[in-house]
């Protein structure tokens, strides 16, 4: 009994339970909406899980997210709200985008140029919102929500300088092929190499079908790598002693300020990681025109969420967040149901994720009841 | 088992209450006679709180039952205590700053019209009779962002009252007032138990108990212990009892040998946070192996100078120095580096980080120091040993809390790891500000304790406290500030307490 009550407190089986329940108010939505809830779920899961092709897909449309959910995870844990992912996203695509354009070095050269060219533009771009956070004390939301709205423009903008727009397109041209992070990328140039990949039953439903990158190691080692930095050295001890009580932090003799910025740093070059990687590893290897956000960052928010701002969480949150929204593909092409159907999935499961606080008062009221009868 | 007896207003017998594995009370048994003041002692963490709670309504017992007024009763919640006529006044007040003492009174509990409107005449009537039958000289329009902490105590009361309390729960009601409104809260408290009320107060300050109560039952770690008539029993007894073994009330120490100056305060002039000055010129010098002891009353300046010392704010004018080398206006890192470690007021802001682990907070101004981290990485096993020396050294409990929240140990214990951690600093001043606040004797005796072996390893000691008899018992050399000025210091011995307590009132300057 003691260890049920353990296993329910725990946050991990919270969140597995929220995931439940989120499954099965979607399934309730989905049979309010006339559609037979139980096959459309296991559409969608055939969609995530069915073939090496779909796998690799949710993977890869995962790996952005999984990015910039590490990145507000970690500002999370230092005391920051970094609803300016979104902005460090964009901004990170565009260094990325211009950097992969405008040189052309050997690929040892060109992927670190162009990686670091996100990197430090997103850095840049969330350290601004840390910047006016230390120095003037502005609530970084509020910074980083205009900030966003700019990088949204200014990202527009450079679609459409004539050394980057593709003529007839809305976007960009794409970066130079020898900034390119697929795995085994080269083989997918020249007829032969399909051919050799065509040869591989498994090779030819994720390598050739799909964009396939490094993104998703990189990601996984960054999460423990900013996992490791939390809790194993003094700077993440000093990062959130300031996110916990400021003034205990100043009053210990750790530079309060000093921290802020240097977290909204690392916390923009992590989402600015995220689009670099996103760039260099996915189709079209380039900026398009924005009509409107297009939520990596702010999914990244959600992740965090769900992950209870784990960095290792949030790989598992992020390939949760990626095959729903993956598969919710199939659900609308083979059921026929809309896409915001799984966009209701996804908000519910956040939802019960926030709701979640309240099991262990729950578990301790059932234990506690059922020792009176006992 | 014992059934209910219509003279007490109420009696619990049997309550125990666990967590989890923890007991918190086992077995204990309260009686409050009607028409008495009843004070529960008890150590911080004994229970005394859990046990309120569980007559409140706030916790349920695992047993034990409730009598009030002779009638078995079971408190499923607040709402139940209330309508048995129970009333608690909290230590931390629960009321609305931006509303009016009437306004606060009624909330939850309106009187109104037959329409459902509020009936604020009929209401703010009422509430002067009781202000009035009691003599609680409370302003039923006042904001209560407008008046002293002492008038919101009262409103609390009158609250409680109005709701038709006949049992009054006061948990720590002198912890924030100043000595004149104690004397005005213990006349309300003979008023009302005049009238038949009775009164239950939760404290662990003995001289209240003498002064205030008929009765006073002592619990120690959840269990009842004894329950005695005060007028029987010294305060030397019920600390005895309270802890469960000797307790010296006075400080036991030889004669202090100063040394070489160590913090030098010259001309020192702070501003307050609505940019007044606050300190205003204030010279003070504290030399190696003496203690001393800054009296005054709450908001002359010690906060200023505190501040100012550890530069977390900065200083308009003066200097100060420690062994020579000036500090002023740097920043806390330097300050601490130059061997200042500061005790702070306020633990909970200032002196922890609440969500880190007693480990982290044990090591929180030395993570980048070794042992507890080599080139940046942290040393957790360093950290863990390095807490568990603090945790045997000044009986921190529970004594394996090393890696349990901070947050969730007890006030007392929370001051432990603070004072541990920084006497473990090895600094050449060690600054206390109201170190004891909130404590325990047993663990008053413990800090009292340390400051003076600290003075006899040669360190200089400053201490600032609101409590007179602790500055006058534990320092060499008492100075009394007033308007941020240093009025006047004295060695210890050579001056009474009134002459102390003129100056803190500002005295001097009146003639």
């Amino acid at each position: 009994m003691d260890k049920a009550i353990k296993i329910l407190k725990k946050p991990l089986t919270m969140t597995l339970i929220a995931v439940f329940f989120g499954f099965i108010v979607a399934g309730i939505i989905l049979a309010a909406a006339g559609y037979p809830p139980v096959h459309s779920l296991a559409v969608l899961f055939d969609g995530v899980f069915s073939s090496p092709k779909h796998i690799s897909n949710v993977i890869i449309k995962s790996t952005p997210i999984i990015l910039t959910g590490i990145g507000v995870a970690f500002a999370f844990k230092t005391g920051l709200f970094n609803i300016g992912a979104e902005g460090q996203f964009i901004m990170g695509c565009v260094a990325s985008t211009v950097v992969g354009i405008l040189f052309d070095f050997p690929p040892v050269i060109q992927i670190p140029l162009v990686v670091l060219a996100g990197v430090a533009a997103g850095a840049l771009y969330g350290g601004i919102a840390g910047f006016l956070k230390a120095k003037f004390g502005i609530h970084e939301v509020l910074t980083s929500i205009m900030l966003n709205w700019i990088a949204l423009y200014f990202s527009n903008y450079i679609c459409t300088l004539n050394r980057f727009h593709k003529p007839d397109t809305i976007g960009t041209y794409p970066i130079n092929r020898s900034g390119y992070t697929m795995i085994l990328g080269n083989y997918k140039t020249t007829e032969a190499g399909k051919a050799a990949l065509a040869q591989n039953e498994f090779l030819r439903s994720t390598v050739l079908k799909t964009d396939v990158n490094v993104g998703i190691i990189i990601a996984v080692i960054l999460a423990v790598f900013i996992w490791f930095l939390l809790y194993k050295t003094a700077k993440g001890f000093e990062l959130r002693a300031v996110g916990f009580n400021k003034s205990a932090a100043e009053f210990s003799g750790i530079y309060v300020n000093r921290n802020i910025l240097h977290s909204m740093l690392i916390s923009g070059a992590i989402c600015g990681l995220a689009a670099s990687l996103y760039i260099t590893g996915n189709s079209p290897h380039g900026i398009a025109t924005l009509a409107a956000f297009e939520n990596t960052g702010f999914n990244g928010l959600s992740v965090c969420l769900i992950a209870a701002s784990s960095p290792i969480g949030c790989i598992f949150a992020g390939l949760l967040f990626g095959g729903l929204i993956y598969g919710g593909q199939s659900l609308q092409y083979e059921v026929g149901a809309p896409s915001e159907i799984i966009n209701i999935v996804i908000g519910v499961i956040v939802f019960f994720v926030a709701l979640t606080r309240i099991i262990p008062p729950l578990v301790d009221r059932f234990s506690k009841g059922g020792k009176k009868h006992a | 088992m014992v059934t209910g007896n219509s003279d007490y207003a109420v009696q619990m017998h049997g309550i125990t209450k666990r967590f989890g594995a923890f007991y918190a009370l086992k077995d204990m048994s309260l009686d409050v006679k009607k028409g008495s003041i009843h004070s529960l002692l008890g150590e911080n963490g004994a229970g005394k709180s859990t046990l309120m709670n569980v007559l409140y309504g706030l916790y349920q017992a695992d047993e034990g039952e409730i009598f009030i007024n002779g009638k078995k009763v079971d408190i499923k919640n607040p709402n139940v205590a209330i309508a048995n006529g129970i009333g608690m006044v909290h230590q931390h007040f629960m009321l609305v700053e931006d509303f009016t003492v009437t306004q606060n009174i009624i909330l939850g509990n309106e009187t109104t019209s037959r329409a459902g409107i509020v009936d604020m005449k009929k209401a703010r009537k009422q509430i002067l009779d009781i202000v009035e039958k009691y003599g609680l000289a409370v302003d039923p329009d006042a904001k209560i962002c407008d008046i002293s902490v002492g008038m919101q105590q009262r409103v609390e009361i009158l609250k409680a009252l109005y709701r038709g309390a006949e049992l009054l729960i006061l948990d720590e009601p002198t912890a924030v007032l100043t000595p004149q409104e104690i004397e005005d809260l213990l006349s309300i408290m003979h008023n009302l138990i005049d009238d038949g009320k009775a009164i239950i107060i939760i404290t662990h300050k003995l001289k209240e108990i003498k002064a205030s109560s008929d009765t006073c039952t002592i619990i120690r770690r959840g269990e009842y212990i004894d329950t005695v008539p005060v007028e029987n029993v010294s305060g030397q007894e019920l600390a005895a009892l309270m802890v469960g073994h000797e307790v010296k009330l006075v400080v036991d120490k030889t004669p202090a040998k100063p040394g070489e100056t160590v913090l030098e305060i010259k001309d020192l002039v702070v501003k307050n946070e609505r940019k007044l000055e606050a300190v205003k010129g204030l010279n003070l010098t504290v030399r190696k192996g003496e203690i001393v002891g800054i009296a005054g009353i709450d908001g002359n300046g010690q906060k200023e100078l505190v501040e100012a010392i550890s530069s977390l704010v900065p200083a308009e004018k003066g200097s100060i120095t420690v062994c020579g080398k000036p500090i002023i206006n740097t920043n806390p890192r330097t300050v601490i580096d130059s061997g200042v470690s500061i005790i702070p007021e306020d633990r909970q802001k200032r002196g922890l980080v609440l969500d880190f682990t007693v480990n982290e907070n044990a090591v929180l101004e030395r993570c980048r120091k070794e042992p507890f981290s080599r080139k940046g990485i942290l040393n957790r096993k360093k950290m863990e040993e390095f807490t568990q020396t603090l945790i045997e050294a000044y009986d921190v409990r529970p004594d394996d809390c090393g890696s349990r929240r901070v947050g969730e140990l007890s006030g007392g214990n929370q001051q432990k790891v603070i004072i541990g951690r920084e006497v473990a600093m090895n600094p050449d001043i060690l600054i206390a500000v109201q170190p004891t606040r909130g404590l325990d004797v047993g663990a008053i005796e413990t800090v009292h304790k340390t400051l003076i072996r600290e003075r006899d390893k040669g360190k200089a000691v400053l201490l600032i406290s609101f409590e007179l008899d602790e500055v006058m018992n534990v320092s060499d050399t008492i100075a009394v500030i007033y308007d941020g000025k240093i009025q006047d210091t004295f060695r210890q011995g050579t001056v009474d307490e009134n002459t102390i307590g003129l100056l803190m009132a500002g005295g001097k300057n009146h003639g």
